[in-house]
């Protein structure tokens, strides 16, 4: 596998790419790179500094921890106060700013909150401690949330009965019509996150160049990737071409994957959802089939969402739409820094202003 | 029935001198620590280096050693980072009870053949046993004492622009390691930890050459915080080359697959060095004969230029800021 990933880092093949960026002298573009894992490795391989004034490229909504609405982190901290209940989490939500604690707060007072690499691992848990109740807190886009459904669909197979999944999961392609739509925000290109891609492939994004004329780079996550995404971006924004191109294809096809699609729809179907910074989304949000509604957790903790105010002067709504950039924010690195995130932007290590802060170029 | 430690073995009396006797003064055995005083005497001549360390480690026993071998690496290693030879160490037991006495007995056998290996004795010790859910298992600590060589001037404030940072070996190796087995992860992979005694190892290079400027071991926080530190102390900028770091190929593996970067994990037997390029090719020629510095590699250098920052130039050959790690890392969704 080394050798494989190795030749997408090839630092001879990214100069080459590099330099032929670097001559670009069209007008002025901004790209959106949709999904926070594109932001981690754009920052993490110093892409920025790469790039010649002239390409901007703009951080979208696609962190799923960033997107998340400040009522789920308020309701899991609800959920976390009742005695026999385990909570399980993955690790980014743990840092997320409620309205006044943090579920890494909540846990140093003697909460039982565990971090899961896989929702599965939760079902470990409920087997293991018959008489505690385990409720997983469910993020995330078309990637994550297969292996929830799987999760989901195995407890029920395996007539668990202290098990239950507290669910914000969100889907893209009705946040990218928005983002289309929306004035304000002037994208010029997408590049499409490879992985969300690889389920759900491809379709959408041709509805996107054709209906709304933004054409599309479908891109890996390694750097030669990312160069190579952005360098024929760049080239078919200049001669207006509005489709789509697939360079991704070790792993993306048109169709996405089929299995993964049929079993979120099993246990899932679509509902509005509010993003954090954004608002609220039509169909842009899943929720659990009444069939398996034993494992829903809003209905049995009969937990209601409670819609609360974010930090005055936060930005991340802004920054989450690609309006403002983070230093644009009067916060961000004074009041808002990776140690006390305000925003959810500066909590996950995907997030945009987080992911500016800890790897922006010199 | 398996024997356990119980509050009778921290009470003082009779069950705590059987303790002592039957595992301690058994496995730890000097002269000086057999004279059973309150405190252990000794002479010691030059400028001494003194250093102290708490380990709780989740969980007691890895791959590639245990807490007590931790326990002595640990502050051996510390000493060797100022460039002492480590001579006596003190260890503070502070056990929960429950503990079966066979781990506690491969815990201190560990700790008397790592000190047997870095030669330095174990003078001094204590036992405290608390109540069930009081500790994790067993809490060590140690104290160490060492002598630094004449005309040896070691110090994280010391690096100096066009200096040379050599790693002495793969990154993020004991970190990735203990992960794995802490957090129950279906992922195997063959990684373990480096814990070890760098005192040789550092003793060969010092013998060769004391034109070394700054020496530390990248333990929490890994190579991204030491380095931030030094930069911070030392009041310069550090380079680092993405391409020259050595990182195991399946703690690289690991760390993709948990959003994860090995600067920023643990290592427990790994040294930095800090050296001018006139005597790096000394260094480094001592370094990669010995066993634990094989690996050793130049990994970046030190400049005048943005100052109080550790960047890293990336394999793409863009720049970025390497910065001071927040709490821990946790793995990233997906």
């Amino acid at each position: 596998m080394d050798n494989y990933s190795s030749a997408f880092r090839d630092s001879n093949l990214a100069a080459l790419l590099t330099e032929r960026l670097s001559k670009y002298s069209g007008s002025n573009v901004n790209i959106m790179e949709v999904c926070g894992t594109h932001t981690m490795s754009i920052s993490r391989y110093g892409i920025r500094s790469l790039l010649p004034e002239s390409i901007n490229l703009i951080s979208g909504p696609g962190c799923p921890v960033c997107v998340t609405p400040l009522y789920f982190i308020n309701s899991a901290i609800e959920l976390s106060n009742e005695k026999d209940v385990i909570i399980t989490t993955f690790g980014d939500l743990m840092k997320v700013p409620g309205t006044s604690s943090s579920l890494l707060m909540e846990k140093a007072r003697g909460k039982d909150i565990r971090i899961v690499y896989s929702p599965l691992d939760s079902l470990k848990i409920a087997s293991e401690n018959k008489d505690k109740r385990v409720v997983f807190l469910s993020v995330g886009f078309e990637t994550t949330t297969p292996v929830t459904a799987l999760t989901i669909r195995k407890a029920a197979e395996e007539g668990l009965s202290n098990f239950s999944v507290l669910s914000a999961n969100k889907t893209i392609p009705n946040a990218l019509k928005i983002l289309a739509l929306d004035e304000d925000v002037k994208v010029h290109g997408y590049l499409y996150p490879g992985h969300v891609s690889a389920i759900i492939g491809t379709k959408l994004y041709h509805e996107l160049a054709s209906q709304y004329g933004i054409p599309g780079v479908v891109a890996g996550f390694e750097p030669i990737d990312i160069l190579h995404g952005i360098l024929t971006l760049v080239d078919m924004i200049n001669e207006n071409k509005k489709a789509v191109v697939n360079e991704y294809k070790r792993v993306v096809d048109e169709e996405g994957n089929k299995e993964a699609i049929k079993v979120t729809e099993q246990v899932f179907s679509p509902c509005d959802s509010v993003w954090r910074g954004i608002g609220n989304i039509p169909l842009s949000g899943l929720v659990i089939r009444d069939e398996y509604e034993a494992f829903d957790a809003w209905k049995v903790y009969n937990l209601k969402p409670c819609i609360a105010e974010e930090t005055p002067g936060c930005k991340c709504g802004e920054i989450l739409r690609g309006k403002l950039k983070p230093t644009d924010c009067g916060l961000y690195g004074k009041k808002c820094t990776p140690e006390n995130p305000v925003g959810a932007c500066m909590v996950s290590s995907e997030g945009t202003c987080a992911a500016y802060y800890r790897y922006q170029g010199v | 029935m398996q024997e356990i430690i119980t509050l009778a073995h921290g009470s003082g009396g009779k069950t705590t001198g059987d303790l002592i006797k039957n595992i301690f003064i058994k496995h730890f055995n000097n002269d000086i620590l057999i004279k059973n005083e309150d405190a252990a005497s000794f002479m010691l001549s030059g400028r001494a280096a003194f250093t102290t360390d708490s380990f709780v480690i989740t969980p007691v026993f890895f791959k590639g050693g245990n807490i007590g071998k931790l326990a002595v690496c640990g502050t051996v290693n510390d000493l060797s980072a100022v460039g002492a030879s480590p001579l006596y160490l003190s260890c503070g037991f502070i056990i929960e009870e429950g503990l079966s006495l066979n781990e506690l007995e491969a815990i201190v056998e560990a700790m008397a053949q790592t000190a047997k290996e870095a030669g330095v004795k174990i003078v001094a010790g204590d036992t405290k046993v608390v109540q069930k859910n009081a500790a994790d298992k067993i809490f060590i600590n140690t104290s160490g004492i060492g002598i630094i060589p004449d005309g040896l001037y070691i110090s994280g404030s010391n690096a100096k622009p066009g200096d040379k940072v050599i790693i002495t070996g793969t990154v993020g190796d004991h970190g990735c390691s203990i992960l794995l087995e802490r957090e129950r992860l279906d992922i195997y992979a063959d990684i373990k930890s480096d814990c070890a005694p760098l005192n040789k190892m550092i003793g060969d290079v010092l013998s060769k050459t004391k034109d070394i400027h700054v020496m530390r071991d990248p333990t929490r926080g890994g190579v991204a915080a030491t380095l931030n530190e030094i930069a911070a102390q030392s009041k310069v900028g550090i380079k680092l080359y993405e391409d020259s770091i050595p990182v195991n190929d399946q703690v690289r593996g690991v760390c993709e697959l948990l959003g994860m970067d090995p600067l920023y994990m643990a290592n427990e037997g790994k040294m930095l060095i800090i050296a001018p390029e006139a005597s790096v090719n000394n260094i480094m020629g001592v370094l990669r004969n010995t066993e634990y510095g094989a690996n050793s590699c130049i990994i970046g250098e030190v400049t005048d230029e943005h100052i109080n920052r550790v960047v890293m130039k990336t394999v793409a050959g863009g720049n970025r800021i390497v910065d001071m790690p927040v709490g821990d890392q946790l793995p990233r969704i997906c």
